[in-house]
């Protein structure tokens, strides 16, 4: 008994903690991420934004939320049931799941395994599954379109996503994530964007194209699509949707910030290293990195019109695919003939 | 257990987590929210009009290209990753050897561009 406790069941627990410690937060940041989005929207076209629930709005989230728990869920009569309900839940486990090697700081990491990035390539691509899915399952031509197109664009950039990738593994020469964020110590200007600059362009864009966010949100393009793949979802279902496109934005900074960014790693040599403290001063760095990043996402979504199809595709396969494959030949040129 | 396994439990704890909260929250509202449902609004979406036939039909074969050469290059991607990991180690060689395949690649990729596999106007 004694063995099975210490063995097994504490060390699950304690698993268990620590995962509660990361997704509870993420999910809060996914919901005010929400109200971010809105209220900077908002800002930008000089409105006020949410501002009746609670002081600005903060409880905005939560009123959605409550509400849309108490909306009823609709079945369509076309749709394949099983498969209909299950979709939404797939974006949102994967969106998740994502989460677990995401190194916070030095060793604040759930599952420290050392193929913590080829396992966030293998996440990342199996997201095209709920969303053709839903858009399968739901038996309407909006949905079905919208379906189509959301996984052609994501397939699309995923595949210059991974010359991208490699690049940085060509300058790292591992594929934990911790490394990676080591190999950019030194400050602001060891981070990887500086030698590849062209390539955390293309990374950020394809991140975009990913999240299918503005301006290349075709798949949900409200003004023809009316909201592509989620048009027959409702109620908590649509939540689920939501929730995990947002979590897969955050996910996507937290990527870009850990791969071109230096990750927790602050921009000049200062602040405390070591024990509480150091985790602490890493982990605002790694904070401050992301939310900036999304408030890009989220600039950008204010700022440009949306893509025309043939223009995202060419984008894709024309520009982006044959600059990172010109541009990964160069650095493993370099990494061969002039290893630093 | 082994330390290989060790490392990938909490990946499992958490795919346990996720998938009980996703449905959790996914089933929640068939217990909460009231249920009325009617034919008209549990038909399929299609701005007023009934559905005239199935709408599972034939697509753009463009799409289905999309997907053949993304396997191709995602396969591309994978042979890349060791590689790139052992690239220090394996020098000149290693370098040249993966430069033929992306050469032949390269020759695949260019032909695919000339007989216009990505046009879509």
């Amino acid at each position: 008994m004694a063995e099975f406790w210490n063995g097994y069941l504490l060390p699950g627990i304690l698993i268990l903690a620590q995962i509660l410690v990361l997704v509870v937060p993420l999910l809060l940041a996914v919901a005010y991420l929400t109200l971010m989005e809105r209220k900077v929207l908002a800002a930008m076209q000089l409105r006020m934004g949410p501002n009746v629930v609670g002081p600005f709005g903060l409880f905005q989230p939560w009123a959605d939320a409550v509400k849309l728990m108490f909306k009823e869920p609709i079945l369509p009569t076309g749709a394949n049931k099983v498969v209909f309900v299950i979709a939404p839940m797939i974006t949102f486990i994967l969106a998740l799941i994502a989460w677990a090697v995401i190194p916070l700081g030095t060793g604040l990491v759930i599952a420290n395994i050392n193929v913590g990035i080829l396992y966030l390539f293998a996440i990342s691509s199996l997201g095209v599954y709920g969303i053709i899915m839903a858009g399968w399952a739901s038996n309407s031509r909006y949905a079905f379109l919208g379906a189509l197109r959301s996984s052609a664009q994501m397939v699309s950039y995923e595949v210059s996503m991974g010359f991208v990738i490699i690049t940085v593994l060509l300058l790292v020469g591992s594929l934990n994530l911790g490394h990676i964020v080591e190999a950019q110590h030194g400050g602001f200007w060891k981070w990887h964007w500086v030698p590849l600059f062209p390539m955390f362009i293309v990374f950020f864009i394809s991140a975009l194209a990913e999240t299918n966010r503005h301006p290349f949100d075709l798949p949900e393009a409200e003004a023809e699509l009316v909201a592509g793949y989620q048009v027959e979802y409702s109620s908590m279902s649509f939540a689920l949707f939501f929730l995990g496109e947002y979590a897969n934005m955050i996910l996507m900074s937290a990527m870009t910030a850990i791969l071109f960014m230096g990750g927790w790693l602050p921009p000049f040599e200062f602040g405390p290293t070591a024990g509480v403290l150091g985790a602490l001063w890493g982990f605002f760095w790694f904070f401050l990195k992301i939310f900036v990043l999304l408030f890009v996402f989220i600039w950008i979504r204010a700022t440009l019109p949306r893509y025309r199809y043939d223009q995202l595709m060419r984008i894709g396969w024309k520009v982006f695919l044959p600059l990172s494959l010109i541009y990964l030949v160069i650095v493993a040129g370099f990494v061969t003939y002039w290893p630093r | 257990m082994d330390a290989l396994l060790r490392e990938y439990l909490p990946i499992l704890i958490f795919l346990g987590l996720a998938i009980g909260l996703a449905a959790v929250m996914g089933l929640v509202p068939f217990i909460t929210a009231r249920q009325k449902p009617d034919p008209e609004k549990l038909s399929t979406y299609e701005c007023g009009f009934e559905p005239f036939s199935d709408s599972r039909k034939q697509f753009d074969v463009r799409f289905y290209l999309v997907a053949i050469l993304f396997i191709i290059f995602d396969l591309e991607v994978a042979f890349l990753f060791p590689w790139a990991i052992s690239l220090g180690e394996i020098g000149p060689f290693g370098f040249w050897s993966m430069m033929v395949f992306l050469g032949v690649l390269t020759v695949g990729f260019v032909y695919e561009w000339k007989k216009g596999a990505l046009e879509w106007e």
